[in-house]
């Protein structure tokens, strides 16, 4: 088999609070991806779907310690901190953040903008990385005599493509794009939800979608990591996660998000919170809110293990012989 | 409108709500005309008790004008809101006081709406207070009340704590709870789970779900069509300023005439992965309703558009394809 384009292996992240204490926020998480794949890592507010992503860019604060392997061509990029991660970011692995829309640099034109990553990474500078700029922008749907205009003469879908077009400047080959189009209306989010699509395919470009809304994730990834607490609760085909969940949590989330289509069925909520990232977790994380939870699920931690082609899930369901979690 | 004669709880007729914009020093000097913001540009919709409406729509399209007008929030600039049978759209302040107990408004964001300082039983006991209701003891246990309403049980246990020690979804609930202690008879819900996680949404849909069967109205404004699927008896979408289409909620989801009520669902995200339809994206983005074209609106992005669509502001009818009496479209070609 050959190597995957990024393998995130045992990916640990903590954080020093003030207090003290530790919050360990990303426990062990592994998965893979491939050239030109889509994948999704899906969870719900604070469950380490962020610090994840900034940590294979490199870029978190400095009151966090990581531990695991981030390997780009086989290669751990994680192994010398900044030393061996810095050629790799934007050049290899870019990332549009949360709210990247906002943050423009208001007084300066958003060409310009495109241009500065060129000329910082030696891509390109002068008039080649304005007609550089240029290209990305016609390529993200905006006119490229719009390069001399101003974040503020964009609306919000604009901004969202150019700081996409900012993210290709210096041709990665993944790209993170983390909740990118939360703030955006249905059918500006349409758009650029096809807009990444279009571009993966176009560029050959390793999509990793990190995003709190299942649907979009079923929509646009081959693949999905579904986070819990910090770990991957389960990993699967996007469909396998939908059709035949191996997780309680999986089948819960998708059950409490409403569809269209479905008007009679009833849509649940998870009752109780996630727990605390700042004390150590006993048994399976998920125990306390799950509905099928049994006599190994609070003292047991379970692991993730293959349930089934290219399909892992940490449940002691799957270990046990009872009927399985059904959808 | 009720068709047994008797009026419905609430009736909102050619509601208008303009705000003036600058035009800046230069626009001023050059004597250009004073612009406006048309929000809210000709409304009519009712409802009934016991009833969820849905105004759904994309940001600026004029759904949270709309609800702030029907609660006198923001002035109106023509039309006319009967609440109860009663014109209120010239009431004075004074006026509107005695009625303001039986109109309520949740907000989207509870990390906001609610003040830090406050303990949860005298955030919800405020508005008693400000409406002169009931003794001491009497609003203590009106508090209690209103928290098991909005499924914060026991209330003991929420009733001394601050907001900042409470999770999004329960905050939300505090919010509810602080609008059903006045026993309202409508609640409007402006986008009242956006802020928050999604397996909690639900439980806190479920709550307005129950108080609108035991009688409350319940006017949810939301950009979510999947959450108006769910819960909502009727739905009515909203484009720059006007209702477009309106109906049951199946028929709406299901049988959907105007164009725009078309693209707009196929762009919503399905859950199941085997159901990636050809979503009909529109090109470019909604319009400022500084211009709005005199004929139909929806005409410069309209995929159906033809010529006569260029005459004429079409208004709400029954389309021919619909399979509901109630369902309308603004459509010509519908």
């Amino acid at each position: 088999m050959t190597t995957p384009l990024l393998e995130v292996e045992d990916l640990n992240v903590w954080f020093e609070l003030p207090s003290g204490g530790e919050l360990h926020a990303v426990r062990g998480i592994s998965f893979e991806l491939e050239a030109g794949e889509r994948f999704g890592l899906v969870g719900e507010s604070g469950c380490g779907k962020t610090t994840a992503m900034l940590s294979i860019m490199g870029l978190l604060p400095p009151n966090a310690t990581v531990a695991g392997e981030v390997r780009l061509d086989g290669e751990n990029i994680l192994a010398r901190g900044e030393e061996t991660v810095s050629p790799h970011r934007w050049n290899d692995i870019a990332m549009v953040f949360q709210g990247a829309m906002n943050a423009f640099n208001p007084v300066k034109t958003v060409g310009s903008q495109i241009e500065e990553p060129m000329e910082l990474h030696g891509i390109a500078e002068g008039r080649i990385a304005r007609r550089q700029a240029e290209e990305l922008l016609e390529r993200v749907g905006i006119p490229k005599d719009r390069a001399d205009r101003f974040p503020h003469e964009f609306s919000g879908g604009m901004r969202q493509r150019a700081a996409i077009a900012m993210a290709l400047a210096c041709e990665p080959r993944i790209l993170l794009a983390d909740e990118p189009t939360t703030a955006l209306d249905v059918m500006v989010q349409a758009q650029i939800l096809e807009l990444l699509v279009s571009l993966a395919a176009d560029f050959n470009l390793a999509l990793l979608l990190v995003t709190h809304d299942l649907p979009i994730v079923a929509q646009v990834c081959d693949r999905a990591a579904v986070m819990y607490a910090g770990e991957v609760a389960e990993s699967a085909s996007i469909d396998a996660l939908f059709h035949t969940p191996k997780h309680p949590y999986t089948r819960l989330l998708f059950a409490a998000t409403p569809d269209l289509r479905a008007g009679g069925e009833r849509v649940a909520s998870i009752p109780g919170a996630p727990p605390r990232l700042d004390k150590p977790i006993v048994g399976c994380p998920f125990q306390p809110r799950c509905d099928r939870a049994f006599a190994p699920c609070p003292t047991e931690t379970p692991l993730l293990k293959t349930v089934g082609e290219r399909h892992v899930a940490a449940c002691h369901l799957n270990d046990h012989v009872r009927e399985p979690a059904t959808a | 409108m009720s068709t047994n004669g008797s009026h419905s709880l609430l009736e909102v007729e050619d509601l208008v709500a303009r705000y003036p914009v600058g035009r800046g020093v230069v626009g001023a000097v050059t004597r250009q005309p004073k612009l406006e913001v048309r929000a809210v540009d000709g409304v009519s919709f009712s409802l009934d008790r016991g009833e969820m409406l849905a105004l759904v729509g994309e940001s600026g399209c004029g759904k949270t004008s709309t609800a702030q007008s029907v609660l006198r929030l923001i002035e109106t600039s023509g039309g006319s809101i009967r609440f109860d049978g009663q014109e209120i759209s010239g009431l004075s302040t004074k006026e509107l006081r005695p009625l303001r107990r039986r109109m309520q408004i949740v907000y989207q964001d509870p990390y906001e709406s609610l003040d830090p300082r406050f303990r949860v039983g005298a955030t919800i006991e405020e508005p008693l207070e400000v409406h002169k209701v009931g003794s001491r003891q009497e609003r203590r246990e009106a508090v209690k009340a209103a928290l098991e309403l909005a499924g914060l049980t026991p209330a003991e246990l929420y009733i001394d704590r601050y907001p900042h020690e409470l999770s999004g979804g329960q905050r939300q609930r505090v919010a509810i709870a602080a609008t059903l202690v006045l026993g309202p008879e409508l609640l409007v819900a402006d986008e009242p789970v956006s802020m928050l996680d999604v397996s909690v949404r639900a439980g806190i849909l479920s709550i307005l779900d129950e108080l609108r069967d035991k009688g409350l109205a319940v006017l949810m404004i939301t950009h979510d069509l999947s959450t108006a699927a769910h819960y909502a008896d009727r739905i009515a979408v909203m484009y720059l300023g006007r209702i477009v289409e309106e109906g049951p909620t199946r028929e709406v989801i299901e049988n959907p005439q105007h164009p725009y009520t078309r693209a707009l669902l196929s762009v919503v995200p399905k859950r199941d992965p085997r159901e990636r339809g050809t979503p009909q994206i529109l090109r470019g983005e909604t319009p400022n309703s500084i211009h709005i074209p005199p004929w139909c609106r929806f005409q410069p992005r309209c995929p159906m558009a033809i010529a006569d669509c260029k005459t004429v502001d079409p208004e709400l009818r029954r389309p021919a394809a619909s399979t509901h009496p109630e369902h309308r479209a603004a459509c010509i070609r519908v």
